[in-house]
């Protein structure tokens, strides 16, 4: 827990000392109550330490809630689409969730603890879904949000300066895995999981080790340009790598407002993750209903002719508006201009070819694009290390 | 293969009337109740040797005339008795009369008398529109079909016809209060309970709660009916089971009972049949609940089994009660102050004013038994002989309002808040306490226990705007669909709700039928 001396409104992360004394820019933002920071240095820097070096993430906002219990399986497979049951002990697997209509509320990681022991790391708060959930359910739910700092260390030299950290035979650890340290006479957990679809791990202490994580991964790191990221180079690595977002690329179902306006997992790409020989889960239903009768939208990523980013764009077909983009932006490493776009179905197959409508200005003068693109199978930026076990040593 | 086209949990009067009108479509139908007897709520017992009561409901006044009609009911056995007045007691013995829009005694005047006349004429045309809305299924608002369109269109009309001020003033007070309707239409305290103690039977509210106005309008729709009024059934409530158990047989269903069901058995994505406690399993193309819905989410299908927002609106749902009831097995008929035998085999009610009603609400919102209750009493064996021994006679009274869950349990209140009661009567007739040859007090538990109503409450659901409509019992479960494939609901907990109606049972019946539920 943190105290201030007055009352604030944006609390500070159990990181909050050290990532204000890098903070060269001072650029903070809001994320989900929490003052983190938009940039510390400069956006393309911070984006490049994470491809070539090593880039730390400050993730302590992330909700997180143990689930506990006899029942604890069995409530999570009717929470979430994919099948819980297939996760093993120490493994962790990306799961969204929906509301009975078979929308999307959220999208998060459940980390498998023990048999009956789970953590589930989500976007949004999820204090009031996970307790109706429990309905008819042996669980136990704890939200631990304040009780676990996290960072996410990623990028191609951070499992050398794990281990230099004491993470001793880390680069066994495959993708999705979990491992258990000792840092400070306390528990350090690893996960070898993150937002960039790079090499990298998310780390995790009580708040009381944070600082001096921070410190000696810093530390250790130095040799290996380790470099602390904000949240805009976070954004440009998760786009090239080909990761939505809540709030950005979906709404969640349970604030949406405007009938019609929430996304199945359909219509998010996400079908793999929805695994109908579950005899019940929620959305089912819906879901089947949905799969008979054809989904309303597509997602679909989108390769844009030229190099302004097509934020918000409209997505034409001739000169029929078909979509609308959600995420955009130049991606460095992979040399492409990548959006993510909404289609109305049947637009949006592997391959076919559309018109992103681009507005952009130059000292004030408007200039409207029409810039031809194409829908790509699948993230550009995949690259070997992300899977590889070991781990490649730097 | 299916063992039958439909089951159906429960042999309640709903649960009868629907299996009645499948089969006479040509279904084959199995009716399982766990009771050893038919009719569910319409049930007689022999409360002491030679005693006959009707032990759920007392009075009949709402059983829609086309289900008397369409299954021949009174064929199959089923005899009502004269409409009754109501007869409000005043303590100082001159009672008041209420006959149709007659009203007589405790001093009425003639502005009362006239405003009465009124009040009735427009409590009739709302009826009859709500009558409309009530014999077939509520129109969804959201996503509605051509069907409902055009049932909201009509609805639409039938509120044009009704005039402007008609139309005004059903808009202003079906969401208010009958306390604040009460005070607006009439001077005279005992009229203005009297009528409001229709509006908060079998429901946990008080005068004073809102929702109140529609509670009054559902029960005035009995006024829309062939009986225009409160009746007792000849042979006790329970001869009405037996009748409609008779016409569910005669029509082809089999009524099977003492079989308890146990649970709900759900195959893939549908239901497909139900396991009794014996461990059988029978299947069907299509199950239908006449449980009220706590029971048939929670305890028949279980909450784990359904999807989360299910579950949650099923365990939201309201389901608390606050009537009792009372039974007397009188050695001689009782001397009620100022009544003669043809008034003492009306219908009586002891409720001075509506703050008494609220007064004895309040301390079971506190889960208390208070000093004071309301009565809605039947001294059915006037009229009919053979429910008491020669010369004997039962009492029944609706009890308004006992808590729940006391604190400390019921077995530790029974017998005080019983002979209590007693002490309340004997206020209104003198010497009725040396008459008792038995005497007993069913509270909101003993109803659950026998019935299977959750919170004892016999409309299976609080019937407020919230659970009533497009919107019973829960969005996503209306119109006798339920969100799982293959259950359906066909109790009160489905439009239009509780009271010994059948328009669940047969508007369930004909959606099935129209929907093609069996193909």
């Amino acid at each position: 827990m943190i105290t201030s001396s007055r009352d604030i409104m944006l609390l500070p992360t159990p990181f909050h000392s050290r990532v204000e004394a890098m903070c060269d820019m001072n650029d903070w933002g809001n994320w989900m109550g929490y003052t983190t920071p938009n940039a510390y240095f400069d956006v393309e820097l911070e984006y490049f330490a994470i491809r070539s070096t090593t880039g730390v993430f400050d993730l302590s906002p992330m909700n997180k809630y143990r689930i506990t219990g006899p029942d604890a399986e069995a409530y999570l497979n009717r929470m979430v689409t994919r099948n819980v049951s297939k996760l093993g002990i120490n493994r962790v697997g990306y799961a969204v969730w929906c509301n009975d209509a078979g929308q999307v509320m959220d999208d998060g990681t459940i980390f498998r603890l023990g048999e009956q022991d789970f953590r589930l790391c989500s976007y949004q708060r999820a204090d009031d879904w996970l307790a109706w959930c429990t309905l008819g359910f042996d669980v136990t739910i704890t939200n631990e949000s304040e009780d676990l700092a996290g960072l996410a260390v990623q990028g191609p030299t951070s499992c050398t300066i794990l281990t230099l950290l004491g993470c001793t035979g880390l680069d066994q650890l495959k993708p999705f895995g979990i491992a258990h340290f000792t840092f400070e006479g306390a528990p350090m957990m690893v996960s070898r999981t993150g937002f960039t679809g790079d090499l990298g791990y998310e780390v995790w202490v009580a708040p009381a080790q944070a600082e001096a994580l921070w410190d000696q991964l810093f530390e250790h790191g130095r040799e290996y340009l380790i470099k602390p990221i904000g949240s805009y180079a976070l954004d440009m690595a998760r786009i090239e790598a080909g990761f939505i977002q809540a709030h950005v690329d979906f709404v969640p179902a349970e604030e949406v407002v405007r009938n019609g306006r929430t996304r199945s997992p359909f219509e998010l790409g996400l079908e793999w993750l929805v695994d109908f020989s579950k005899p019940l889960f929620n959305g089912r239903s819906a879901l089947l209903a949905e799969k008979a009768k054809g989904s309303r939208y597509r997602f679909a990523m989108l390769d844009i002719e030229g190099n302004k980013p097509a934020e918000h764009s409209f997505i034409m077909k001739g000169d029929k508006v078909v979509g609308t983009v959600t995420s955009a932006a130049w991606c460095p490493t992979v040399k492409s201009n990548i959006a993510y776009a909404q289609l109305e179905m049947p637009h949006g197959a592997v391959g076919d070819e559309l018109v992103a409508e681009i507005y952009y200005q130059r000292e004030l003068h408007w200039t409207r694009m029409l810039a031809p693109c194409r829908v790509i199978d699948g993230p550009l930026f995949n690259p070997k290390r992300r899977r590889q076990t070991p781990a490649p040593p730097f | 293969m299916t063992d039958y086209d439909a089951i159906i949990i429960g042999a309640g009067h709903n649960g009868l009337i629907c299996g009645s009108y499948l089969a006479k479509a040509g279904q084959r139908v199995l009716i399982l109740d766990a009771r050893d007897q038919a009719g569910g709520c319409a049930s007689t017992r022999e409360v002491a040797p030679g005693f006959r009561m009707s032990d759920c409901a007392q009075w009949l006044y709402q059983l829609d005339d086309a289900i008397v009609r369409d299954l021949g009911l009174e064929a199959a056995g089923l005899k009502v008795g004269a409409r009754k007045r109501t007869v409000a007691l005043q303590a100082d013995g001159d009672h008041l009369s209420i006959d149709g829009d007659f009203l007589r005694g405790a001093g009425i005047g003639t502005k009362d008398q006239a405003a009465f006349q009124a009040f009735r004429k427009q409590m009739d045309v709302f009826g009859k529109l709500m009558l409309k809305l009530y014999r077939g299924r509520a129109p969804k608002l959201v996503d509605a079909n051509w069907p409902d369109r055009l049932t909201l269109m009509k609805l639409g009309l039938g509120l044009k016809l009704m005039g402007k001020t008609n139309m005004q003033d059903l808009m202003r007070i079906v969401l208010i209060n009958i306390y604040d309707v009460m005070n607006e239409n009439f001077d005279h305290e005992g009229l203005k309970a009297a009528l409001a103690l229709d509006a908060i039977t079998g429901t946990n509210m008080g005068p004073r709660s809102p929702n109140t106005v529609y509670t009054y309008l559902h029960r005035a729709l009995g006024n829309q009916l062939q009986s225009k009024g409160v009746v007792q059934v000849m042979g006790g409530m329970g001869a009405l089971g037996d009748a409609l158990q008779k016409v569910a047989e005669t029509h082809g269903a089999t009524v099977r009972l003492g079989s308890t069901v146990q649970a709900i058995v759900k195959e893939g994505d549908r239901v497909c049949g139900v396991t009794l406690s014996d461990g059988t399993t029978l299947r069907a193309k299509a199950v239908i609940s006449s449980a009220d819905p706590t029971t048939t989410f929670r305890d028949l299908l279980g909450y784990q089994r359904l999807e989360t927002g299910t579950a949650r609106r099923a365990a939201q749902y309201r389901t608390r009660s606050g009537t009792a009831k009372l039974h007397l097995a009188l050695s001689d008929l009782p001397a009620f102050s100022g009544l003669d035998t043809a008034a003492l085999s009306q219908r009586l009610v002891i409720a001075p004013t509506m703050d008494a009603i609220e007064s004895a609400f309040n301390p079971m919102k506190y889960a208390e038994c208070g000093p004071k209750q309301v009565f809605d009493i039947s001294i059915p064996s006037i009229e009919d002989s053979s429910l008491a021994p020669s010369g004997q006679h039962v009492l029944t009274a609706l009890v308004h309002y006992l808590p729940y869950a006391p604190k400390g349990g019921w077995e530790a209140h029974r017998q005080a808040v019983l002979d209590n009661l007693i002490e309340q009567l004997e206020a209104y007739a003198p010497g009725i306490k040396g008459q008792i040859v038995a005497s007993e007090l069913l509270v909101p538990p003993d109803f659950e226990a026998a019935y299977g109503m959750t919170g004892g409450n016999w409309h299976h659901g609080e019937l407020s705007i919230d659970q009533a409509l497009m919107m019973r019992p829960f969005p996503g479960s209306t119109q006798y669909k339920t969100t799982i494939d293959g259950l359906f609901l066909c109790g009160a907990g489905a439009h239009p709700g509780g009271s010994l109606m059948g328009l669940p049972g047969r508007n369930a019946a004909k959606e099935m039928i129209k929907q093609g539920a069996f193909a």
